[in-house]
């Protein structure tokens, strides 16, 4: 890994670990995790240097949730969405409110949430029902549904999307930051799922009104295909290597204590370890170079805008969901009944069922229907 | 020394005699002898890796699991302490 933020990362995810198993059982967000992302000053890591920040790459970015996923995939994933949404705000943004919340990410390392689905649009993002308003002059208002709102009480702020106006299309979307102290979260479901159950994903009615220097510039189309997306299945995909690369060493070392048991007698395991790690090298190829592919574009509206970027983006994500899924199962051949079982310190019961999200959470169904009519448009990059 | 050292440099050499393969006895062989120049091979080393685990119920962290941790007897013992250290 790159050594830039490697300690933070490490410290970050030994005070992730050691929490996990009590975030998972209690379906809690795993708070000490984010303290500790706030004392590394690993949330304000993204902000470009021309701002004072640390200018992290989405390579480097990508290098620190894998660390992190690898101890609690939560964790991971507040990591990861944290900073997907962080990048709209220098990406997209330019208004005086906009520039404030900023600087609030890099003085006080405030944590950032998302609301971009609701209830009744079938899981798809790109559209709203709800519409911002505008109720006084200089001031914006809003009132979503929103079915999954992912750590949003342990959130600074939320990024909430709705369409421009009350007389707009469904699809003609526009993002405003909404900080705290100007949000109220009405919950109306609780989330119980089988894994990623500290990510605290609960249904919420979100009631915001703020200043309305708090919108973003671009269209939520522009913001979607040019960073929310993209960013999102990079560094899902990144935190998705680290269970990976977890449950992998779990195998490792289980092989290796049946090896110390029988020396010069190869286990049976053995020849599944070794193709373990074939595919668990392939898997971080694939996500590292994606990473650096974002890197290269990042700042070319014209490429990132393109069918191709769009296609790979996806890509990603759709290999990333599939690869954890089969690598954890694999893995769980080779620990064997320690590895079942809940209650041993082999156990990759959170692997096992955190990784099974991965094809789910914006399905890879959607992402391929998304695709089907590009396919015929575009070839793949190679 | 630590109070292992006797005991850490033996299980080495019980483990280079069973698992090595080199091309010289081990008793012939100094603490300093470069164990690649006796017949020593990657494939070697890690049996002799988990042999010493075994023998003293250690488990060598993974950046030590390279070239110069098992160019020496000297060398393992090192690495045997250091292992110890972090467990």
């Amino acid at each position: 890994m790159s050594e830039r933020f490697a300690a933070r990362a490490a410290a970050v995810a030994a005070v992730a670990a050691k929490y996990a198993d009590e975030v998972d059982s209690d379906a809690r967000p795993p708070l000490e995790a984010v303290e500790a992302l706030k004392q590394q000053r690993l949330l304000s890591v993204s902000v470009p240097t021309q701002y004072g920040g640390e200018g992290a790459t989405m390579r480097e970015l990508s290098d620190i949730a894998t660390t992190i996923g690898a101890a609690d995939a939560n964790a991971g994933m507040v990591f990861a969405m944290h900073h997907s949404q962080a990048l709209i705000l220098w990406r997209h943004g330019s208004l005086a409110g906009v520039r404030t919340t900023m600087r609030k990410v890099l003085e006080e390392e405030w944590l950032l949430g998302s609301a971009t689905t609701e209830r009744g649009i079938g899981g798809d993002a790109r559209r709203s029902n709800c519409a911002l308003e505008y109720p006084a002059p200089g001031r914006v208002k809003v009132v979503k549904d929103a079915p999954v709102i992912s750590y949003a009480e342990a959130s600074d702020a939320i990024l909430v999307t709705g369409r421009v106006n009350v007389d707009a299309p469904d699809s003609d979307q526009r993002m405003v930051i909404c900080p705290k102290g100007e949000f109220h979260l009405e919950k109306t479901g609780t989330w119980q799922a089988l894994g990623l159950r500290g990510t605290a994903s609960d249904s919420f009615i979100l009631t915001a009104e703020t200043s309305d220097d708090m919108l973003l510039d671009d269209d939520y189309g522009t913001i979607s295909a040019h960073t929310a997306l993209p960013t999102a299945h990079l560094l899902w995909s990144s935190v998705w290597l680290g269970i990976a690369s977890s449950a992998a060493e779990q195998a490792r070392s289980t092989v290796r204590r049946q090896a110390r048991a029988a020396i010069g007698f190869p286990p049976p395991g053995q020849l599944r370890l070794a193709e373990l790690m074939v595919d668990l090298q392939s898997f971080a190829d694939t996500v590292r170079h994606s990473a650096e592919h974002f890197d290269r574009v990042a700042g070319d509206p014209t490429a990132l805008g393109s069918i191709s970027f769009a296609l790979s983006m996806n890509a990603v994500k759709v290999t990333s969901a599939n690869a954890v899924v089969d690598l954890v199962l694999k893995a769980l051949r080779i620990v064997g009944i320690a590895g079942y079982r809940t209650d041993t310190p082999q156990s990759l019961s959170r692997q096992v069922r955190d990784a099974l999200g991965a094809p789910i959470q914006i399905n890879n169904d959607r992402l391929l229907t998304n695709n089907a009519p590009l396919a015929l448009m575009a070839k793949v990059d190679l | 020394m630590s109070e292992h050292t006797y005991g850490d440099r033996l299980a080495i050499r019980e483990a280079l005699q069973q698992f090595g393969r080199l091309n010289r006895p081990v008793a012939e062989l100094a603490d300093e002898t470069d164990l690649f120049s006796v017949g020593f091979t990657s494939h070697a080393t890690v049996n002799v890796m988990l042999a010493i685990e075994d023998a003293l119920g250690i488990e060598f962290p993974d950046e030590l699991l390279n070239r110069s941790t098992f160019v020496s007897i000297e060398a393992l013992a090192s690495a045997i302490e250091i292992s110890r250290g972090q467990a």
